[in-house]
């Protein structure tokens, strides 16, 4: 059981907040509604996705108040609780590719891990910036055109439609494309909360002298280059592309990684 | 020396790469993101800003789908079950810009709430409470204009001499955005032509009309106002009416020189003589 415990919480939490957008229009809900662009919590406190938040500005248009206040409360919860986990604890499209890369990993898919000259990982935060061009440009929020996230959870509220064939694309670009193609390289959302990640506070803590070397917290990281202290130096993981999902807690047979929670105010060794 | 040549080169080499990927994602993006909200053809929710500006507000969170569809007068009478709602998301398919609201008279139309539901919800300024607002600050529907509702007379059957009021009678505003001519039918010599007439100063475009047009292909639907309605041009003015008069007040003559013109004005050209 120890080594699915924040696998099983992350799902609990990711079903368990789709449906309670489902409810709100299915059956008039009012705990949490709208959609992760904008929201409404218990029908009054608005929560806005910073990044769409940055897009619709970028095309000119002044916002409702409501918003901005919305993406300053995600902003502060993300800064607290660890940017991307965002993506592990609350994206469906993280079910997805989640699904993919263990897929791959039965179909040994990644035997040989090729590197992809023109993927790199810091893609993203390049489609981060040209996204916010792109909707100054066309005046439009670029990437909602084709976020595959949104385009997910709008689905199961709303119904999917053609949009189904952007989250199967995903799925195989992940199975059989780029691993963690899409998390991992493109996705410009994971990429704005990889930067609030980068201070936030509750993140993962190594014990170098507990740990065995025995790399399968690297093999299940889907962001494994977050871990290079690992059997080195008894620090935290302070990458924000860490997604603070948990996985390589689980899967470390030795407690030597564990939550924890930034010091800013102890000097970082 | 010769390695960190090779190091720049490669150097330069990615950087181009990179600088070569991004310009031309960008060019893809910006194509594909300007082909999608081409679409003209939509009714949004009341309230809703102009729709340029709709397509860069719009946040695309469903709040206003979610009133609409969970308001109270959208049980089913009979099942007590909720309908359908009005507005719809925008979803892959649908050939409107995805994620954002817009409705199908046809499916299901606006039933214009006196509270709105709607249109508060919305956090982005999107739809714009104020103008759906009276002078007292209190929500007004009939003060939306969703689109306009056109008659095409050649389908309509009130236009062929049949009885059908079905729209007339559809309509929450009637007697003000439908009217009904009456003329002489002199084909039967005894019968009376019973016409719909819309009228755009009343009319919210809610689509409740061509919901219930009985043709086959409705005779009357609604479309967004900027394709249903024409613009006459400040050259023209009803001098007859003080109002319309008060819309060329500011308006400033402009001269234009030309070859011909330049020895004198039309006036003068006209009434020199050698016209005759
Ligand atoms: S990287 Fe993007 S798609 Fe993946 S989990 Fe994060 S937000 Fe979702
Ligand atoms: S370091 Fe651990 S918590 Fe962070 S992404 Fe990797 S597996 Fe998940
Ligand atoms: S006014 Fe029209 S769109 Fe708004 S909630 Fe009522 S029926 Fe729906
Ligand atoms: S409530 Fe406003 S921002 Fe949200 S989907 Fe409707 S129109 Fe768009
Ligand atoms: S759309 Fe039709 S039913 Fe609605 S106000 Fe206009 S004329 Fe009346």
């Amino acid at each position: 059981m120890k080594n699915i415990k924040y696998l099983l919480l992350r799902r609990v939490t990711q079903i368990g907040i789709l449906l309670l957008y489902f409810g709100a229009n299915a059956y008039g809900w009012s705990i949490l509604s709208g959609t992760f662009g904008s929201s409404l919590l218990f029908g009054s406190v608005p929560l806005a996705d910073p990044y769409t938040t940055l897009q619709v500005l970028a095309t000119g248009f002044v916002l409702g108040s409501d918003v901005l206040l919305g993406a300053a409360i995600i902003t502060l919860f993300y800064f607290v609780v660890g940017g991307r986990a965002f993506c592990s604890w609350i994206c469906p499209i993280n079910m997805v590719t989640d699904l993919a890369n263990w897929l791959r990993r039965k179909l040994q898919l990644d035997k040989e891990q090729t590197t992809h000259r023109f993927l790199k990982r810091k893609a993203r935060y390049w489609i981060m910036v040209l996204g916010l061009i792109v909707s100054a440009v066309v005046g439009i929020a670029a990437f909602e055109v084709l976020s595959p996230i949104t385009i997910m959870q709008r689905g199961i509220i709303f119904g999917f439609g053609a949009g189904v064939s952007v989250v199967i694309a995903i799925f195989l670009f992940d199975l059989f494309g780029v691993k963690n193609g899409w998390c991992g390289h493109l996705c410009p959302l994971g990429a704005s909360y990889s930067l609030i990640g980068k201070a936030s506070l509750i993140r993962v803590d190594h014990d170098h002298e507990a740990c065995t070397n025995c790399m399968k917290c690297k093999v299940v990281c889907p962001e494994s280059h977050v871990l290079h202290m690992v059997n080195k130096e008894s620090i935290m993981v302070t990458d924000g592309e860490c997604t603070n999902c948990g996985r390589c807690i689980d899967v470390c047979g030795d407690d030597a990684l564990k939550f924890s929670i930034r010091n800013y105010l102890k000097k970082e060794q | 020396m010769a390695t960190s040549d090779n190091n720049r080169r490669k150097f330069i080499a990615t950087t181009l790469q990179s600088v070569g990927l991004t310009a031309l994602g960008g060019l893809l993006w910006s194509g594909y993101s300007d082909e999608v909200k081409a679409s003209a053809l939509v009714l949004r929710p009341p309230g809703a800003i102009k729709e340029e500006d709709f397509l860069k507000a719009c946040i695309k969170c469903g709040l206003c789908a979610e009133a609409c569809q969970n308001r109270e007068t959208n049980i089913d009478r009979h099942t007590g079950l909720s309908k359908a709602g009005t507005l719809q998301m925008a979803k892959g398919g649908d050939h409107q810009l995805i994620g954002t609201p817009f409705f199908v008279p046809t499916e299901v139309p606006c039933y214009m709430c006196e509270d709105i539901p709607c249109v508060p919800v919305c956090p982005s300024g999107a739809l714009d409470q104020l103008s759906v607002s009276n002078e007292a600050g209190e929500l007004d529907i009939n003060k939306s204009r969703m689109g306009l509702a056109v008659v095409h007379k050649e389908s309509c059957i009130a236009f062929w001499g049949i009885q059908c009021d079905a729209c007339y009678r559809a309509c929450p505003l009637l007697g003000e955005a439908i009217t009904i001519e009456m003329h002489r039918n002199e084909r039967t010599g005894k019968h009376t032509f019973m016409l719909p007439i819309v009228h755009d100063t009343v009319c919210t475009g809610c689509g409740l009309c061509e919901a219930a047009c009985v043709t086959e292909k409705p005779a009357i639907f609604v479309l967004p106002n900027e394709i249903a309605k024409g613009v006459a041009g400040d050259h023209y003015v009803k001098g007859w009416d003080k109002a319309d008069e008060a819309r060329i007040e500011n308006a400033k003559a402009e001269e234009t020189v030309t070859e011909l013109s330049k020895e004198g004005t039309a006036a003068g050209y006209l009434n020199s003589g050698d016209l005759y």
